[in-house]
């Protein structure tokens, strides 16, 4: 236990050696770890922000494909509907057609009939009056009496 | 093989003598060096400045890597200290935290020294014709001072740097009694002064003295572990007595290590942040 030289030498190195990690230890060191440090919070701020983008992108999706298929199903729902009315006018067109022919027809064969019994009652007429004129064996004068056959032949 | 034998406070004084250049003889001598103390520590200066160093620069050059091994455990430590300084000072002075690393790595290694078996290294100088080594800086209280005194210095420096001269010079003399009166504050001032100076010195001493006398006490527990199986009373391996004598002392050594190495943590852990405490105080206004 004694004091020498030794004292003044170890302070001498002790102050070389603080210098020395306070020039290029200490700053060396320490400004890469907060450096890092600083990019991780940076790195940690950005993985963070990202999913919170992800999770709203998710979102926006999920409600544009809810979208999609609620406009799906109504212009699917319309298309039902307007193909049901379609049809359903088709229908009537047919019957309303189907009908008119049937009148018209009705119409057409109410005509032919009359104009046949109206030929067949002339016919009739003639035929009466010449079977007339056949038993009486002489010649009716068919001016004379067309007043009488044509009264005849409207009765019948 | 008895006389081969050393006596046992020969062997004591033995290890407690450093490689000087002269003997010395009074307490203070000026022109005598501890040639083992100055080796040691600049040996570890060089191991410990080098090392971080190298990891520095390497930490510079590439701050994109990801750290691994020692460069990560350098970090550890740097950053440890970095929290210890943050949490007593809050000024901007640069050096304080480099100083804190530096002094809780260098008194560290000074300090592991002592785990190394006891007679290793001596052994070996003796081979090589040195009669006396101690390898712990810190069992030399030249080394314990010079660390504390310079500490010392950068108080007083800051002291007087933040505060002036007057300003340092007031808080010796004008706390803790104070007075109104011009007259009274003179006798009071003196003994303030007295108060106060214990208390200035009473720190790099304080600061020294531990760092020494627990690593002086925990060397020379290895050394009377040793002796277990030196004295002229061991029977060698050929008896039952000398085995238990033997296995007595692997024990009980290994004890101390494992005990020794939480001291030497300790230690320098204490030196460190009572640093960082006196330089921060250094820093306040009272």
């Amino acid at each position: 236990m004694h004091i020498n030289l030794t004292l003044v030498i170890q302070m001498a190195v002790f102050a070389v050696l603080i210098w020395f990690t306070m020039k290029f230890v200490w700053p060396m060191l320490l400004g890469p770890m907060q450096e890092r440090e600083r990019r991780i919070a940076q790195g940690l701020a950005a993985a963070g922000k990202g999913e919170e983008e992800l999770k709203q992108a998710r979102e926006g999706a999920e409600s544009i494909l809810r979208e999609a298929r609620e406009r799906a199903g109504v212009i699917v729902d319309q298309a039902q509907r307007s193909a049901n009315e379609i049809l359903e006018q088709a229908r009537s067109t047919a019957t309303q057609e189907g009908q008119r022919l049937v009148a018209a027809a009705q119409q057409q064969i109410g005509l032919d009939a009359a104009r046949a019994k109206e030929q067949l009652r002339q016919q009739v007429g003639s035929i009466a009056v010449a079977a007339a004129a056949k038993l009486l064996e002489r010649e009716i004068d068919a001016r004379a009496h067309e007043a009488l056959l044509n009264e005849f032949a409207a009765q019948l | 093989m008895a006389a081969k034998q050393p006596q046992i406070g020969e062997y004591i004084l033995h290890h407690l003598t450093f490689l000087t250049n002269k003997p010395q003889t009074s307490l203070v001598n000026f022109t005598v060096i501890d040639y083992d103390t100055v080796f040691f520590s600049v040996l570890l200066a060089v191991l410990f400045a080098g090392s971080f160093y190298l990891v520095a620069r390497k930490s510079a050059a590439a701050s994109n890597s990801v750290p691994r091994g020692f460069q990560s455990f350098v970090e550890m430590l740097v950053d440890w200290v970095d929290s210890q300084v943050k949490d007593v000072y809050h000024g901007t002075n640069r050096l304080i935290a480099p100083l804190a690393l530096t002094i809780f790595c260098w008194v560290y290694l000074f300090n592991f020294m002592d785990l190394l078996p006891v007679d290793l290294l001596p052994g070996v100088a003796g081979a090589v014709g040195l009669a006396h080594l101690k390898v712990v800086p810190s069992t030399d209280l030249n080394a314990a001072f010079g660390l504390s005194l310079t500490v010392f210095i950068l108080m007083i420096y800051y002291s007087i740097k933040v505060k002036g001269l007057l300003g340092f010079l007031g808080e010796l003399t004008l706390q803790p009694f104070r007075a109104k009166n011009i007259f009274v504050q003179i006798p009071l001032s003196i003994v303030n002064f007295v108060l106060e100076s214990v208390t200035l010195i009473a720190r790099p001493v304080s600061l020294a003295l531990r760092l020494f006398g627990n690593l002086f006490a925990g060397e020379m527990i290895f050394v009377l572990l040793a002796l277990l199986t030196l004295v002229h009373s061991y029977a060698g391996l050929e008896s039952v007595s000398g085995w238990g004598m033997a296995l007595m002392q692997a024990v009980l050594t290994f004890a101390w290590e494992v005990f020794h190495l939480l001291i030497i943590t300790i230690q320098a852990f204490i030196f460190m942040v009572l640093t960082i405490v006196y330089l921060a105080m250094a820093h306040e206004h009272h």
